[in-house]
């Protein structure tokens, strides 16, 4: 976006010569380094659109000479981890089968949980919520043999449930976080009108404050599909072998092939599961940001 | 206070419902399991856990485990300069791009897109082009550059700055986005008056804005701490910790005891380091940022 150059006591006159090169410095410094960012896209993009002939070549920055998506189609469908060659659309699909749940169930219950929150007197709720604040800087390593074993005494260790109720658990502080902020600039008029008009708990919440959470809504969906999609660790340990997430079926793809390494697959492959967050990215653009701003326990 | 109480919880009844699913996360997923994580580091736990109590000697055992000792070397190193390129870089880049560019939403995209990705992708990004063998190294030669050598992910001595590389390129658009935001909300009565008084502009930034972001800096700083803290799929995507134990770092050296080692006890006395050390980092942080201002906020 060109921003328009502020009105009104602005003069133009022609630039002076020191004022021409600090211009020319601030885009070779940001020219740079948008290389520098963005080199690694490149590289992978066409690394895995050339046969490995090429690749053995060794020049990783050059177009494909012979433009092939077979990569990305064997990516998609045969490549092989392991023993088990049925290629990274199962991991997709698991991770969607992760995803969906997770999400909504985290989503729903940050919203319950910030208007109980925001609008609500329950005693001891603000200390509770300020646990769960703390325990979201607590790294995951502390929590997680004895989640397995809790999971593993209820029978659910592996499954699909465990790993959705794991990123219910690791989601709900920055999900209520969320929610109350979001809530706490809301009119309590609004609140307090339907009170005397007898409204209950569910019907406010329903008929008032879910309509007006829209935009929260989506800043809070754009942060979850990132956050699970891209999670690792906790899929790896909590969603058993039938549920793996495509983060961790990448990793399996690149990092324990025997012989010579396809890495036109694995490119393929990589940018395949970095698909969607990125989708997620372009197409959110600021909304994106204030995620990251609201999400972060801030002051 | 019974009957108040009484009446108090029956008006807000379903309020209290409602809330049963966060208590019963905080009480039994964190505050529980926290608990029992601390416990067992004082057990002699291998492949299950046990009940008995064996005092400090698995924190002893820790701090006797080179592996453990090279991982906190290299998490030390990690944070160190992760944080400081991140800042500085994320900083120069929110500066530069607020200076009027044309095409700024471009630049911000490219900036920001990798903290997108997953950490797993960045560690296999970043391995593929620094190997040595088919990325640049191989490439420079290539071009005739036979001498050139560029073989960060393989080399011992220099495999945490590859580390680095992937997590700041990762990492430095968040500082970015961040201080972007926050100098927008900058008054532009500062800008003129400062002008007025002739002050050259690195020395307004510097002196007068940067601390006025305060707030945005330290949020973008403990969210890259607790991302490095927690650093792991990063490097088991690049490097798996080699070569040798080059890059192990903690929270790797806990997961490979916990599940591949069966040293329950070892895994959860580190872990019970990690938590400490953070609540060290965090206390200051939030009790600035968070209790004070809001005070008693209900």
């Amino acid at each position: 976006m060109t921003r328009v150059t502020p009105p009104t006591i602005v003069v133009k006159r022609p630039l002076s010569y020191q004022e021409v090169w600090g211009r020319v410095g601030i885009y070779a410094f940001l020219g740079m380094l948008a290389l520098f960012f963005f080199l690694p896209a490149y590289v992978m993009l066409v690394t895995s659109f050339k046969g490995m002939d090429e690749i053995r070549l060794g020049h990783i920055f050059t177009l494909p000479q012979q433009f092939s998506v077979d990569a990305w189609v064997k990516a998609w469908t045969s490549a092989c981890t392991g023993l088990d060659c049925t290629g990274l659309r199962v991991g997709f699909w698991n991770s969607v089968k992760i995803v969906v749940p997770s999400m909504t169930l985290s989503i729903l219950l940050g919203a319950i949980n910030g208007y109980a929150l925001s609008f609500w007197k329950v005693k001891g709720a603000n200390v509770l919520f300020a646990c769960l604040l703390l325990g979201s800087f607590i790294p995951y390593q502390v929590f997680i043999y004895p989640l397995v074993r809790v999971y593993a005494q209820a029978g659910i260790y592996g499954s699909l449930p465990a790993i959705v109720l794991t990123h219910i658990i690791f989601g709900m502080p920055v999900m209520t976080l969320l929610f109350r902020n979001y809530y706490s600039g809301l009119p309590v008029e609004l609140f307090k009108a339907a009170r005397v008009d007898g409204a209950g708990f569910w019907k406010i919440f329903f008929a008032i404050i879910l309509p007006m959470s829209a935009p929260i809504t989506i800043v809070a969906v754009i942060m979850q599909v990132t956050a699970i999609w891209n999670d690792f660790l906790l899929g790896l340990v909590f969603a058993g072998r039938d549920n793996l997430p495509m983060t961790v079926q990448l990793n399996n793809i690149v990092n324990t092939t025997t012989g010579e390494r396809a890495y036109n697959v694995n490119m393929a492959a990589t940018m395949l599961t970095s698909l969607v967050p990125l989708t997620v990215y372009l197409v959110s653009g600021r909304w994106f940001v204030r995620g990251i701003a609201s999400g972060a326990v801030k002051g | 206070m019974g009957a108040h109480f009484t009446r108090h919880v029956k008006r807000n009844l379903v309020a209290y419902i409602a809330l049963l699913p966060m208590a019963a996360v905080v009480i039994f997923a964190y505050l529980g399991t926290l608990a029992w994580s601390v416990r067992l580091s004082f057990s002699s736990s291998r492949l299950l856990p046990k009940n008995d109590f064996v005092g400090l000697s698995q924190y002893v055992d820790l701090f006797d485990t080179p592996r453990w000792l090279t991982s906190l070397g290299n998490l030390v190193i990690i944070a160190f300069f992760f944080l400081l390129i991140c800042f500085i870089l994320g900083c120069l880049l929110a500066i530069f791009i607020d200076q009027n560019v044309r095409a700024e939403s471009l630049f911000r995209t490219v900036f920001l897109y990798p903290y997108a990705m997953s950490f797993v992708v960045a560690g296999l990004i970043w391995q593929w082009i620094l190997n040595p063998d088919l990325g640049i190294q191989q490439t420079m030669r290539g071009l005739g550059f036979s001498g050139f050598v560029l073989d960060w992910v393989v080399n011992p001595k220099m495999v945490l700055y590859a580390i680095i590389l992937a997590t700041v390129w990762h990492g430095s658009g968040l500082v970015m986005a961040l201080l972007l935001a926050g100098l927008r909300g900058i008054d532009s009565e500062i800008w003129k008056a400062t002008r007025i008084d002739g002050i050259p502009t690195w020395r307004v930034y510097l002196s007068i804005i940067l601390p006025m972001l305060r707030p945005m800096i330290i949020t973008s700083l403990v969210l890259l701490s607790i991302s490095i803290i927690k650093m792991y799929d990063v490097v088991v995507a690049m490097t798996n910790g080699g070569p040798g134990t080059a890059s192990e770092v903690p929270a790797k050296f806990i997961m490979d005891n916990l599940f591949e080692r069966a040293n329950i006890g070892l895994a959860t006395a580190a872990s019970t380091v990690m938590l400490i050390t953070v609540m060290f980092i965090m206390a200051p942080v939030l009790y600035f940022q968070y209790f004070r201002k809001s005070g008693s906020s209900s």
